[in-house]
């Protein structure tokens, strides 16, 4: 952990000195700012949504958010400004594309597959194990044995 | 002298666990009774070993020997003792050594508890976790040395990451890998089983015991987890889909599945060869779960010190490991054979069924941790896949999952009526829908989701008492006498169920109702939300061991009346850099969430504030799913004295499973 | 007995996968303005505030772009590099002081050397934000018609500058 922070260090220094808080200028508008920020990713810590982080680009860039949503644009605008500068990445939510298929459709269709495996299975064990009824002798063993394990269950 | 020491017992101890793999593996193929018979010593002794060798980067973290370049790295004379000692898995090394001494415990464990299972079952399960203790051995040995030197010898050590200094660190990692080492028992007894081609419910009966007691360890661990990241991070969250937190919850979820499929297997002698597979499937996430944090593949806030060439090394164990479990479940499954026959709607359909759901839960999980190294390798760009992908796969997986939960219980072996079940269920799913429906307009939010978590969590308690009374009608004698009649076994599964339930009822309340607010503040200014109202007098100064720390001082009051001051802190440690400590009013309808940001010009500082409601009832409902687990644990069939296990091993087989098993066969 | 092989099967795709990720950098998030214009911007001048730097009059040159900033420890190792990469008189250099306080920034490049033909000046960080820029120091390479045809993830280095970015600076400039 310590050589990751090192790493990250060396490589992208932060500011040392932090910027005013300016006050949220209106619930509806912050509401509306945070809501996008969660689905967005921090850049530098990158385990942390836009909304969560306190690394400097991430204040600027919800200040960036704060402004735009002032000045009128809509949600898929805001984004898409953020996406042409930063890629993909920025994106918590993976764009349905057809690159990404098989991630936002691939366990349906995982489930979908396992069901109609289990449902033939099933079907055609029942053919392979064919039930013989009990004996007469074999009954009572059964009933000795199901008074011993009276208080066992599922 | 003592880090030396140290070494040395774990070059002992590799040779050691390479004889508890090679003779009892080989003997139990060729029958060898004397090889067999190593197994137990040689386990008990690597055990000893690696507990030496531990004892030894104990006393160097305590004794502050930074001439130990991994006591050097994680540690500083004056972090507080209690810290000096969980440092030694503050890191990768020494949390490495760590594994491999739980590993120890559990196969000292299974050699005392294993007098009932026969010589060659006994071998091959100790030799299989030998080849893992290898592995591991091997790793630190060639990769990994935590007893590596350190010329010249600092004065002081780097200190360990602020965010470790906490009684979290203490507790989460050792439970945790309690959980992910546990399920190598039941991977090896999996293997046990097809090395020796033959699979039946007493095989199952023999390895649930430990798979639920490794299931229990990760229940705890994970929460654990989560509620540290809760108070210890600073933003108020307990889960981000991070991939170490991933890497954690994937067995945990295939653990999950393999303790229902054991049940079923105890029970009906059926799924054999998915219960196989569940197990290797569990373990090996564990290790891939290793693999992950340590091999700088993912970014993550947990991941250990990235180094490609310790990546390789882990990759090639787990090609060897996994890749040689498959190959033999491939080979020799077929062996195992069928089992007992059912119906497409009785209790075992509905409980693959779940099996399904959760190994497919699993798997989405895994596919979105790993989707984004796999476009990148391939060279189709980078992309994230966070929260928002998990929430809205994960979820909808879930829920089938948890309708089944309700219905299981109540459905009959080999054969059960869909009618009767709704007949018997219909109160129970009317009150679900009406609660899910109701419930939060009274609350004063509707939304579809948290209309589907209460409905859920509605449904699962409603089934349960359905099932509890049904079942209390069928036991003869007074009402206390029933409730004391009813096995453990069966009292764990409706705390389990019940845990769940509390769970999503957390989740739910928490994610819908949860309010913050982000403000500047200064000294005398305040702030309001649910009722709650957050006064900010002031910040002062105040040392600690190695910190300074500035505590903001707030004053909460309700309704007029001041309840209580709560101190969210700001650290400044001196080796290791800032940290924020979050304040909170712990409570069991809700907590109220403070911490520090920024300082601002004058007096004035950043604060947060939340209002969390429910949200320990996250953490209170996986207690209650590992204390489920454990009244499962200690049922009367596996407390069974010495003496009796041995008339019952001694006498024909007479269990309830063989007796179906033989009708069913013809 | 193919049928109990499908688990294998998946686990070999997996671990050729984990297998490939080992040589990957998961954490460097590539440029999506590479081969697109570079933003137009003007801000006034680090060492002459009444001075304005319009990247407009850049058009017809192939410049390097370097963000540094006075606060960026990583920025100390590629000075000396970008000093005598400037001394070469290969290609120009103009920099672009991020989110700084100007008299440290003006005291940076009095200790340390100037290698920019000029700095623009970017408090704010918004033109940064334009760029791209999660970092510092990120250094971009632009060509005659104000395209970005590369971007320097971290301090520069002699390989990078060897094997990648002169190569292709002497490429734009025929």
């Amino acid at each position: 952990m310590n050589r990751l922070i090192a790493l990250l260090l060396v490589l992208f220094s932060l500011p040392t000195y932090s910027q005013d808080t300016p006050p949220p200028v209106n619930a509806a508008v912050e509401q509306r700012m945070i809501k996008l920020a969660e689905e967005l990713r921090c850049l530098v810590c990158q385990n942390q949504s836009l909304a969560d982080s306190n690394s400097g680009l991430a204040e600027d860039l919800r200040r960036e958010i704060r402004a735009m949503i002032v000045a009128g644009k809509k949600d898929q605008e805001i984004v898409d400004f953020l996406v042409q500068r930063y890629g993909d990445f920025v994106l918590y939510r993976p764009p349905v594309r057809s690159t990404t298929m098989l991630l936002w459709f691939g366990p349906f269709a995982l489930l979908l597959i396992g069901g109609i495996a289990l449902y033939l299975r099933v079907k055609r064990r029942k053919q392979e194990i064919v039930d013989t009824p009990l004996t007469k002798e074999e009954r009572a063993r059964v009933n000795a044995a199901l008074n011993v394990n009276a208080g066992d269950h599922a | 002298m003592i880090p030396e020491l140290g070494n040395f017992a774990l070059i002992l101890a590799l040779l050691v666990s390479a004889v508890q793999f090679l003779f009892p593996i080989w003997g139990a193929a060729r029958g060898n009774t004397s090889w067999m018979a190593v197994a137990r010593p040689a386990a008990r002794a690597q055990f000893l070993l690696v507990l030496t060798a531990f004892s030894c980067l104990a006393y160097a973290f305590l004794h502050n020997d930074f001439s130990v370049l991994y006591v050097a790295m994680h540690s500083n004379s004056k972090l507080p003792s209690a810290f000096q000692f969980a440092a030694i898995w503050g890191g990768h090394e020494g949390s490495l050594l760590l594994w491999t001494l739980i590993l120890g415990i559990w196969s000292v464990a299974v050699s005392y508890f294993s007098r009932h299972l026969p010589a060659d079952m006994m071998a091959r399960v100790l030799g299989v976790m030998g080849f893992v203790s290898l592995g591991f051995l091997l790793f630190m040995l060639l990769t990994s040395n935590p007893f590596e030197r350190l010329i010249p010898v600092p004065l002081d050590g780097r200190d360990l990451n602020p965010l470790l200094q906490d009684p979290g660190l203490v507790i989460h990692p050792p439970m945790l890998y309690m959980g992910y080492v546990g399920f190598s028992v039941a991977f090896a007894f999996a293997i046990s089983a097809l090395l020796g081609g033959k699979l039946d419910a007493t095989w199952a009966r023999w390895s649930r015991p430990w798979t639920t007691v490794a299931w229990i360890f990760l229940t705890i661990g994970i929460a654990l987890g989560s509620g540290w990241a809760y108070y210890e991070l600073g933003w108020g969250g307990w889960w981000f889909w991070d991939p170490v937190e991933n890497a954690s919850f994937m067995p945990w979820l295939l653990g999950t599945a393999l303790i229902h499929s054991l049940a079923v297997t105890e029970k009906r002698d059926s799924f054999k060869s998915w219960t196989v597979l569940l197990a290797i499937g569990a373990f090996s996430l564990s290790l891939l779960g290793t693999f992950l944090v340590r091999s700088g593949v993912l970014t993550s806030v947990h991941a250990f010190a990235t180094d490609p060439a310790r990546g390789i090394f882990i990759l090639a164990f787990l090609v060897i490991v996994i890749g040689t479990s498959l190959v033999l479940f491939a080979w020799r499954a077929p062996k195992i054979g069928l089992g007992g026959s059912f119906e497409l709607v009785s209790r075992e359909s509905f409980l693959l069924s779940n099996n399904i759901l959760l190994a497919v839960a699993a798997t989405s999980v895994l596919l979105g941790t790993l989707y984004p190294l796999f476009l990148d390798a391939l060279g189709m760009g980078k992309i994230s896949v966070g929260p928002p992908y998990f929430d809205s796969v994960f979820v909808p997986l879930m829920i089938p999952a948890i309708f089944l939960m309700g219905i299981g219980p109540l459905a009959r072996w080999k054969k059960t009526s869909l009618p009767e079940l709704a007949v018997r269920l219909r109160w129970a799913f009317a009150a679900a829908v009406v609660t899910g429906l109701v419930l939060p307009f009274v609350l004063g939010k509707w939304t579809p989701l948290i209309s589907i978590g209460f409905l859920l969590a509605a449904w699962l308690i409603a089934a349960g008492l359905v099932g509890l009374r049904d079942r209390l009608t069928r036991t003869p004698g007074s009402f206390f006498a029933k409730l004391g009649a009813l096995p453990r076994s069966y009292i764990g599964m409706q705390l389990a169920h019940l845990g769940v339930a509390v769970f999503i009822i957390g989740v739910t309340v928490v994610k819908g109702f949860q309010t913050e607010k982000d403000v500047r503040m200064n000294v005398g200014d305040t702030v309001t939300i649910a009722d709650y109202r957050f006064k900010f007098n002031g910040v002062t100064d105040v040392p600690g061991p190695n910190y300074r720390a500035w505590r903001g001082l707030i004053e909460v009051s309700k309704n007029g009346t001041v309840i209580r001051e709560m101190h969210p802190e700001k650290r400044a440690y001196f080796v290791s850099g800032t940290q924020t400590e979050a304040a909170i009013d712990v409570g069991l309808f809700r907590d109220l969430y403070v911490s520090l940001g920024e300082p601002v010009s004058g007096n004035a500082w950043s604060v947060r504030v939340y209002y969390k409601p429910f949200i320990d009832w996250i953490w209170a409902g996986c207690m209650l799913m590992a204390l489920g687990g454990i009244f499962a644990v200690s049922d009367r069939r596996y407390r069974l004295g010495a003496r009796a296990q041995q008339k019952i091993a001694a006498a024909p087989k007479v269990t309830r499973a063989a007796l179906v098993t033989e009708t069913s066969r013809s | 007995m193919m049928r109990y092989a499908w688990p294998l099967g998946v686990f070999i795709i997996l671990a050729v996968f984990l297998g490939l990720g080992l040589k990957l950098k998961p954490s460097e998030v590539p440029s999506p303005l590479i081969g697109k214009s570079a933003p137009i911007f003007s801000l006034p001048q680090l060492q002459a505030p009444e001075q304005i730097f319009a990247s407009k009059e850049m058009l017809g040159k192939v410049w390097l772009l370097n963000v540094w900033a006075s606060w960026c420890a990583a920025c100390r190792e590629e000075h000396p590099l970008l000093v005598e990469l400037a001394r070469a008189g290969i290609v120009p250099i103009y920099g672009l002081d991020y989110k700084d306080k100007r008299e440290d920034g003006l005291g940076w490049l009095r200790d340390r050397g100037n290698p920019y033909t000029a700095t623009a000046f970017d408090k704010a960080g918004r033109v940064g934000i334009d760029f791209g820029v999660y970092g510092v120091p990120e250094t971009f390479v632009i060509d005659r018609k104000g395209v970005i045809r590369y971007k320097q993830i971290g301090p520069l280095t002699e390989e990078a500058l060897a094997s990648k970015i002169l190569p292709l600076v002497r490429e734009l400039q025929k």
